[in-house]
């Protein structure tokens, strides 16, 4: 293990590799998180790769969500009937007017594609953020103070568990209307599950740290200990579970919307796309391959992202 | 073993009876099921007229109470769409969905072990990287597109399998495929890290150094041990799959319970809807109550938690 001569305040907080009685010189300092980021990534020619299309991909799509004015050639809401369905440029009927053709009421796809792009990136970030902050709050405490309310939350989470996502977000998306304010708040209601599995068992690890052992004994209000000395530790955790969520949000809102009880007509959402133009996909495969690959493309580089920074995460990196 | 079965079954009961609580107020509270019955063109008095035909103006906790009673004795009331009981639409679509989440299981379970194992045994070749992939491509394939492509592919450009409908077995063969590709990438990591785990421990150098055959060495002591935790996971993915069937099912006009749930949300067919989200609950609770029973008595330590 290499050691670095440098500290950060995380690192020196971090559990010391060394025992207790040796003098505190003597402890080898763990590497700083930076020097861990370096040797893992270039360490592993496979992760590297991953994490960088990952990191490219995400970065693109949120550069295309932020400009998306600027980059779409059409106003995606624009209806032209007499130029319904013109096939992609690669047909032979395709045009460079419209790069990938247009819709059934003659929108142009690329800028729905374009714009969809706000939509996904939207509800995925929102969602995950809500369910964050709801599923950390119940595993963090279920973590830290274990016993009845460790018993009482890991109860709530397993009824959580065995309620069908997919069939209660639906009905509920349609009893309250289906826009994207409700589908985000819906589903930021609804995934939280997996932000409270591992916060709870990282808290469980942490939970009997010296350093939180010692902010006890230093007389440090229960909030404190929790956001300034739990937290920032459970977070390496937590970011890998907010992409898994973006991604599992993302998906599940094409499906509400691909059902029809998500977000409605004329947004440009992807799912709403593929179910559009579901009618045409005999002759026309295009309609629905376009925005399942954009969807796809998205939700892959998420996942290879968390994947990556998992394997960052992990001391022993991937098994 | 006796405690711990009574415990968990004892959870599962709490479960069942929360997740009829709560989906019960959550379909009750979060809009106005009379106006939603009625529909956009009715009128003030039509809505009032429905809200106490269906007992919607009685308190939500005897309303509750009534549902519930009726539901221990099987009976969840009458659908408002079909001329028919909820029980007998659920009866008569169950074999369906049972049907696709059973052959979908059999297939992720067919294609996630044996990949599992290879990848383990064969780590960082490129069957390793090529299992990863297909995972990977998995996990991010939206299920109701790998459906419609399906579709474009087998049934309308090969010609091999019907497009859509419920009949023989060959309507199935297509919605198992989407479905259980969903359940397989979480299997097959899993059966991967428990070989991966297996593999290094002493027993296994033992029963090398032994000089066992490497086949005995990697079905009889390594796979029986990765495989406990596999088989939990199955159950559980079996569970999702049944919940997740609304989607390929609508996709596939299998008329099965998921369809059955989606039609009755799309026509505010609300018996049916919270019967529907019960049943499948309960399916959920009780194969992962089985799959906890058989971890616990494949492996005793899990019993002392």
């Amino acid at each position: 293990m290499t050691v670095s001569t440098s500290t950060t305040s995380r690192a020196s907080r971090a559990p010391a590799a060394g025992g207790r009685a040796r003098a505190l010189s003597e402890v080898p300092l763990p590497p700083t998180a930076w020097s861990r980021v370096t040797r893992k990534v270039f360490g592993h020619r496979g992760l590297a790769i991953g994490l960088a299309i990952g990191l490219v991909c995400v970065g693109l799509a949120v550069l295309i969500a932020l400009f998306a004015p600027l980059l779409a050639p059409h106003d995606p809401y624009f209806q032209d009937i007499s130029n319904r369905m013109v096939p992609p440029v690669w047909h032979d009927k395709g045009s460079w007017t419209h790069v990938l053709g247009t819709d059934k009421l003659g929108r142009d796809y690329l800028s729905r594609l374009i714009y969809g792009t706000r939509i996904s990136l939207t509800i995925g970030l929102v969602a995950a953020l809500i369910s964050g902050v709801i599923g950390t709050t119940l595993g963090v405490l279920a973590g830290y103070f274990g016993g009845r309310v460790d018993a009482f939350i890991s109860y709530i989470i397993t009824t959580r568990l065995a309620m069908p996502v997919v069939l209660v977000a639906l009905a509920l998306a349609s009893l309250t209307g289906g826009s994207l304010t409700t589908v985000i708040v819906l589903l930021g209601l609804l995934l939280w599950d997996r932000f409270a599995v591992v916060s709870r068992s990282v808290t469980q690890q942490l939970r009997d740290a010296e350093y939180v052992y010692a902010a006890r004994t230093l007389g440090c209000s229960l909030p404190y200990i929790l956001v300034r000395e739990v937290l920032p530790n459970i977070a390496g955790a937590l970011i890998v579970v907010i992409t898994l969520e973006m991604a599992h949000a993302i998906l599940l809102e094409a499906t509400l919307s691909f059902l029809g009880m998500g977000v409605q007509p004329p947004l440009p959402s992807w799912g709403l796309m593929v179910a559009e133009g579901k009618a045409y996909m005999f002759f026309q495969p295009w309609v629905i391959a376009i925005p399942g690959v954009a969807l796809f493309v998205l939700v892959l580089a998420i996942n290879l992202l968390g994947d990556g920074l998992r394997d960052l995460n992990a001391p022993g990196g991937r098994h | 073993m006796g405690t711990f079965i009574v415990r968990r079954l004892l959870v599962a009961l709490g479960v069942a009876l929360t997740i009829s609580v709560v989906s019960f107020m959550l379909l009750h509270l979060s809009g106005d099921l009379a106006t939603s019955i009625a529909g956009p063109e009715a009128t003030a008095e039509q809505v009032a007229q429905i809200r106490v035909e269906y007992g919607l103006d009685r308190p939500i906790v005897s309303q509750y109470l009534d549902w519930l009673g009726g539901a221990l004795q099987f009976d969840f009331g009458r659908s408002y769409y079909y001329q028919s009981t909820v029980i007998d639409l659920i009866v008569e679509r169950m074999p369906i969905t049972l049907t696709l989440g059973g052959l979908a299981l059999g297939l992720a379970v067919c294609i996630s072990i044996p990949l599992g194992v290879v990848a383990a045994l064969k780590r960082d070749s490129w069957v390793d990287r090529l299992a990863l992939l297909f995972a990977v491509v998995g996990q991010a394939m939206p299920s109701f597109w790998f459906g419609l492509t399906l579709i474009v592919v087998f049934a309308v450009t090969l010609k091999w399998l019907p497009a859509a409908g419920s009949g023989g077995l060959e309507h199935f063969i297509l919605p198992a495929i989407a479905l259980g590709y969903y359940a397989t990438p979480a299997m097959m990591r899993l059966t991967r890290t428990g070989m991966l785990e297996v593999l290094e421990s002493d027993y296994i150098r033992t029963a090398r150094a032994k000089g066992l055959s490497t086949t005995s060495v990697i079905f009889k002591h390594a796979l029986r041990n990765a495989i406990i935790p596999v088989v939990a996971l199955a159950a559980v993915e079996l569970g999702f799959m049944l919940g997740g069937s609304v989607v390929i099912e609508s996709v596939f006009s299998l008329g099965g319970l998921g369809q059955l749930a989606w039609d009755a949300i799309s026509r505010n067919d609300y018996p049916v809807v919270q019967a529907v989200v019960l049943i499948i609950a309960l399916f959920y609770i009780v194969l992962t109550l089985l799959a906890d029973v058989a971890n616990a008595a494949l492996d005793p330590r899990i019993r002392t938690r």
